[in-house]
């Protein structure tokens, strides 16, 4: 799926490229700024959406969008080779030393946040769940769905697989709970889907089911699960007012890393971003950052 | 003479480029598997060998069971085959020996069609298909299950096994059934004891075929046995998910960093999986020859 959809960017990318060119020659005094941005899948949607719009507004400026992982993106900007790097995570200690290493000082922006939804299929009874609950019923303590309310059914496991930004944020931020000593896993019991649709799927047919997945990949025809911290609640679904006033507990920020300060065309496209950009982000089911 | 230089030199050029061209294809055989070696060979020191066959397989945490893995393809592939060889063989006998003229015309290309469905097709239609109708009637949690896997994998072996199959009954000589009929038994009987017999090693060869296709196949396994890296070790793990060797390396290998031990670890994988296919084959190639130095039919 990620090939297919890289391809598909490099398609667009062309497209980009071949509308571009006419705009070149009838501005030939203009020379095109040219700026590469790499990095996170969950991320690549985006920020194809900010480059395609804020290209209309700037022909003068030329922005290519790849995906390929947070870490791939981050590394690359370590090395030189694309001037902002997206991320679905902090940059880790170990590669903030090797940017250093390297004379560059990463630079950290964060350009939007992500909610994560527990979903299950709409007839099931159970609504909502404590952190603490999902965290057992993912590492396999918890297996049938009475344990939490439900009804007597076994619980079938889905999350995306191991790969993803996300199955790894799941696991730090919930099946751990934030606890760096814990050494819980996945239970092997779990269903390793390679796409969002295969989660979407299997939640949309199987009233066993349970998954996690980014907001924007919630249909209608999926449960969103109430979440709460403490067993005394409260319980809070996810949306663009929770995430921004903090009380839905798994969401997370999405960043952009630049090498050093940014400076012209690249400071004046991280400043769209963060201000009327922000307007694309919910139209691809990401929360915006809060209005100052 | 002019006339025989010409034809001795097109000779020597037309035979040179046969040559270069059968030798290319073995030379391109060789360097997949050196470069297969020499991506995956790192695996077996950088890993330890009791954490490469242990049973917990979360490559991002450094646990590189390989277990799981292996014995999933095994049971969906032996599955697969159990399914597909009763109906591959019924299928044969009905085109070879039953069927009128005119049914076998069109069931021969019928067959040859299904062999042409992409795998992807069929892996949708398992998720959205196979699976939920396994879990409703069967009363499995999900459908997403190595039982799943193996009906896709059997229907997609199906057309190979047909096809040698068919060859084999086709290369049993009328004689033998004649032979047999003169000497009263049914025409079930000459099917059953006489024709199948002797085209045995050549059935051999199309369930070996078969478990060829079946182990290599990524697409389709990917999307309907679910990807749950558990060991199928109790007795109903054939009804519950199950994660192959291959979907493994199709979903792992695309987010991989280049050169690190997860990478060298999936080249690992797929040396396993190289090897357990040549041994498959090689088995497919000793019965053939064995039959044919006894003087056997093929």
């Amino acid at each position: 799926m990620k090939q297919y959809l890289e391809v598909f960017i490099v398609l667009l990318l062309c497209l980009a490229g071949c509308t571009a060119t006419p705009n070149a020659t009838q501005t030939p005094s203009l020379p095109a700024q040219i700026i590469e941005n790499k990095g996170s899948d969950t991320l690549v949607n985006l920020a194809l959406a900010w480059a395609e719009t804020y290209m209309q507004e700037h022909p003068d400026v030329r922005i290519s969008v790849t995906g390929g992982g947070s870490g791939t993106g981050i590394a690359a900007m370590i090395n030189g080779t694309v001037d902002i790097a997206n991320a679905s995570r902090e940059m880790k200690e170990q590669e903030k030393e090797a940017a250093r290493a390297n004379g560059i000082e990463p630079i950290e922006f964060v350009v939007a946040w992500d909610a994560i939804a527990v979903v299950v299929h709409p007839s099931n009874p159970v609504d909502h769940l404590t952190l603490q609950q999902i965290s057992d019923i993912y590492t396999g303590k918890i297996t049938n769905w009475r344990q939490v309310g439900g009804e007597n059914r076994p619980i079938v496991l889905l999350s995306r697989e191991s790969n993803s930004g996300t199955y790894v944020y799941f696991l730090e931020h919930v099946l751990r709970q934030g606890d760096s000593k814990s050494e819980l896993l996945f239970s092997p019991d779990t269903l390793l889907m390679p796409s969002s649709e295969g989660i979407s799927t299997e939640i949309r047919q199987n009233p066993n089911a349970i998954g996690y997945d980014g907001l924007g990949y919630v249909t209608d025809d999926q449960k969103m699960v109430a979440i709460a911290r403490s067993p005394e609640g409260p319980f809070v679904l996810p949306s663009i007012e929770t995430v921004n006033d903090g009380t839905y507990p798994i969401s997370r920020p999405l960043f952009m890393y630049t090498a050093g300060e940014p400076t012209g065309a690249i400071k004046e496209y991280l400043t769209w971003i963060l201000g009327d950009g922000q307007a694309v982000v919910s139209q691809l089911g990401f929360v915006p950052l809060k209005k100052e | 003479m002019d006339n025989g230089k010409r034809i001795r030199w097109t000779e020597f050029v037309i035979e040179t480029t046969i040559r270069v061209l059968g030798f290319s294809s073995i030379g391109l055989v060789i360097l997949i598997f050196v470069f297969l070696l020499r991506e995956g060979v790192p695996t077996f020191w950088e890993v330890e060998l009791s954490n490469l066959f242990s049973s917990k397989w979360y490559p991002t945490f450094g646990l590189f069971g390989t277990l799981p893995l292996i014995l999933g393809s095994i049971l969906i592939t032996v599955t697969a085959i159990v399914i597909a060889l009763p109906l591959g063989l019924m299928t044969a006998i009905l085109i070879r020996e039953v069927a009128p003229p005119w049914t076998r015309e069109i069931l021969k290309p019928l067959i040859e069609i299904l062999a042409g469905i992409p795998s992807v097709v069929l892996g949708f239609f398992g998720m959205t298909a196979v699976a939920p109708l396994l879990r409703e009637l069967l009363g499995f949690p999900t459908g997403l299950s190595a039982f799943a896997g193996a009906l896709i994998l059997a229907y997609m072996a199906l057309p190979t096994m047909i096809s040698v199959a068919e060859d084999a009954l086709d290369a049993v000589p009328k004689s033998y059934r004649d032979a047999a009929l003169a000497m009263g038994a049914t025409e079930w009987q000459t099917i059953w004891r006489v024709t199948v017999p002797a085209a045995r090693s050549g059935i051999v060869t199309a369930v070996m075929l078969g478990l060829g296709r079946a182990i290599g196949e990524t697409m389709a396994v990917m999307m309907v046995t679910g990807n749950a890296a558990r060991m199928p070790i109790t007795l109903d793990s054939l009804f519950r998910p199950a994660r192959t060797m291959t979907a493994t390396i199709a979903a792992e290998m695309g987010e991989v960093a280049q050169g690190s031990v997860h990478y060298h670890v999936l080249f690992g994988i797929g040396i396993i999986l190289f090897v357990l296919t040549f041994l498959i084959n090689l088995t497919a190639a000793l019965t053939i020859f064995q039959k044919r130095r006894t003087g056997g039919l093929r």
